[in-house]
């Protein structure tokens, strides 16, 4: 087949997508579903600019193909807020200053937001290990590290933290 | 859309998958976290008529750690391998050099038999394999074989893998107790492929070297047993001076490519400064930088 039908939950909503069977994960989130938070540079699994959350993990959406994410659960950057508010990881992004051009912001907030849900003490050496899969070219890494650090605070919440909403 | 025009199936067994791959004449590839074959259908370097995927294949998902030592289904993920904390027991040299694979994203998805089919000389698991001597298990129409790393392991992006065979697991041999082992690379940016890398272990026999193996990747077409070093160090007693003597056997042993990343020269010194380093830590002394 060189077309499919997929099924997949983005953002909590169920949806049915008509792809071609070589078409990126990522291209579909934004030329099929219309959400184009997703953002696509490199296209080759260097710069991290289109990781979504798939099955709860941070994965880079150009590097995989739409098909394979029938049956998952899929959690863009539009995913993050709740009611039109920013989730706390977004709101300390803006409290310090974390983003200037703002391409590589919404790679940057699903892989930091799956970090802090599955590791909400990640210490610093830890946040920049992970970080070092996201490529920043304008607004450079320390305020994005700032803002991380500060966010920790929600995800270890007594509720479970942001996730428990998803 | 970037990667070329194919066709696409997702199997359900084995059976299945290793039919339809040998249906297509050497034309279809497998898939499963497509991190090293994604990249090269984005670049059009790979254009296979059928994508096989793996992913509802049962079967290739599970780590076995027992008396035989560990075996790690093909579709094993690098996050698999961190989160098993059983395998800084039982393979230390594999924990150890897990994260050093690629990045966070890239290791939710990517597998180890994707990393052994692909055969990047500068990839960190092949040259893990080779220092363990680790056997690929490998399936196809005529049924399933095993293949030792050193054979399996050809050359650049090339392995002994037939067109239509897929890589099952991937066993490593029982760690003895006490055996010290180290592992480090040097790449410019964190999470890039390493410029050079070192994978090394030796067994403690009443104070002296036994058993060393060493193993260098990112100088040539895939990784290598550097002999010269491990002659240095087998029956002589670790020292900050044995393993300097050791890395300098090492650097007049090997030839390293020229590439635009780094001229040979530069590797060849690279080599010695991380094989003395290595060595050093390894060996619990203080770090000879």
């Amino acid at each position: 087949m060189t077309t499919a039908r997929i099924t997949l939950t983005i953002n909590g909503t169920a949806t049915t997508l008509d792809v071609p069977v070589r078409m990126t994960l990522a291209d579909a989130l934004r030329e099929k579903a219309r959400l184009t938070g997703t953002h696509v540079a490199c296209e080759h699994g260097v710069c991290g600019a289109c990781t979504v959350l798939v099955d709860g993990l941070a994965v880079r959406s150009c590097l995989m193909l739409a098909v394979q994410a029938d049956g998952a659960a899929v959690t863009t950057v539009e995913g993050l807020a709740r009611d039109g508010a920013l989730s706390p990881l977004q709101a300390a992004f803006r409290d310090h200053h974390a983003l200037q051009c703002g391409f590589c912001t919404p790679g940057i907030l699903t892989t930091m937001h799956a970090l802090l849900t599955a590791e909400p003490d990640a210490d610093e050496a830890r946040i920049r290990d992970v970080l070092s899969g996201n490529l920043c070219r304008c607004t450079g890494y320390l305020p994005i590290v700032e803002a991380v650090l500060a966010a920790r605070d929600a995800y270890r919440a007594p509720d479970g933290g942001p996730e428990a909403a998803r | 859309m970037k990667p070329p025009p194919f066709d696409y199936a997702c199997p359900t067994s084995l059976a299945e998958a290793i039919d339809l791959i040998a249906r297509h004449d050497g034309d279809a590839k497998p898939i499963a976290g497509g991190q090293s074959l994604m990249p090269m259908l984005a670049f059009r370097l790979a254009a296979p008529t059928l994508l096989v995927d793996l992913r509802r294949v049962p079967g290739l998902d599970g780590i076995t750690v027992d008396d035989d030592g560990v075996m790690l289904g093909a579709r094993v993920r690098w996050c698999d391998i961190e989160a098993d904390a059983r395998l800084a027991a039982a393979c230390p040299l594999l924990a150890a050099a897990i994260p050093h694979v690629a990045h966070y994203q890239i290791r939710n998805r990517g597998t180890v038999g994707g990393s052994l089919a692909h055969a990047d000389p500068a990839a960190e698991l092949p040259a893990v394999a080779l220092a363990c001597a680790a056997e690929i298990v490998a399936q196809g129409p005529e049924g399933r074989r095993t293949i030792a790393a050193d054979d399996f392991l050809v050359g650049p992006l090339t392995t002994a893998l037939e067109p239509t065979e897929l890589i099952v697991a991937v066993r490593f041999p029982p760690w003895p107790a006490g055996r010290h082992h180290g592992f480090a690379e040097f790449s410019r940016r964190k999470g890039d492929f390493a410029i050079v890398g070192v994978a090394l272990f030796f067994d403690d026999a009443d104070g002296a070297i036994a058993g060393a193996t060493v193993v260098a990747f990112g100088i040539g077409d895939r990784p290598q047993r550097l002999a010269a070093a491990e002659e240095v160090l087998n029956g002589a007693a670790p020292s900050a001076e044995l393993f300097a003597r050791a890395a300098a056997a090492a650097a007049d042993s090997v030839e390293p490519q020229t590439d635009i990343h780094a001229d040979g020269d530069y590797r060849r010194a690279l080599l010695a400064t991380l094989l003395e380093r290595t060595l050093a830590q390894s060996a619990g002394l203080a770090s000879a930088s």
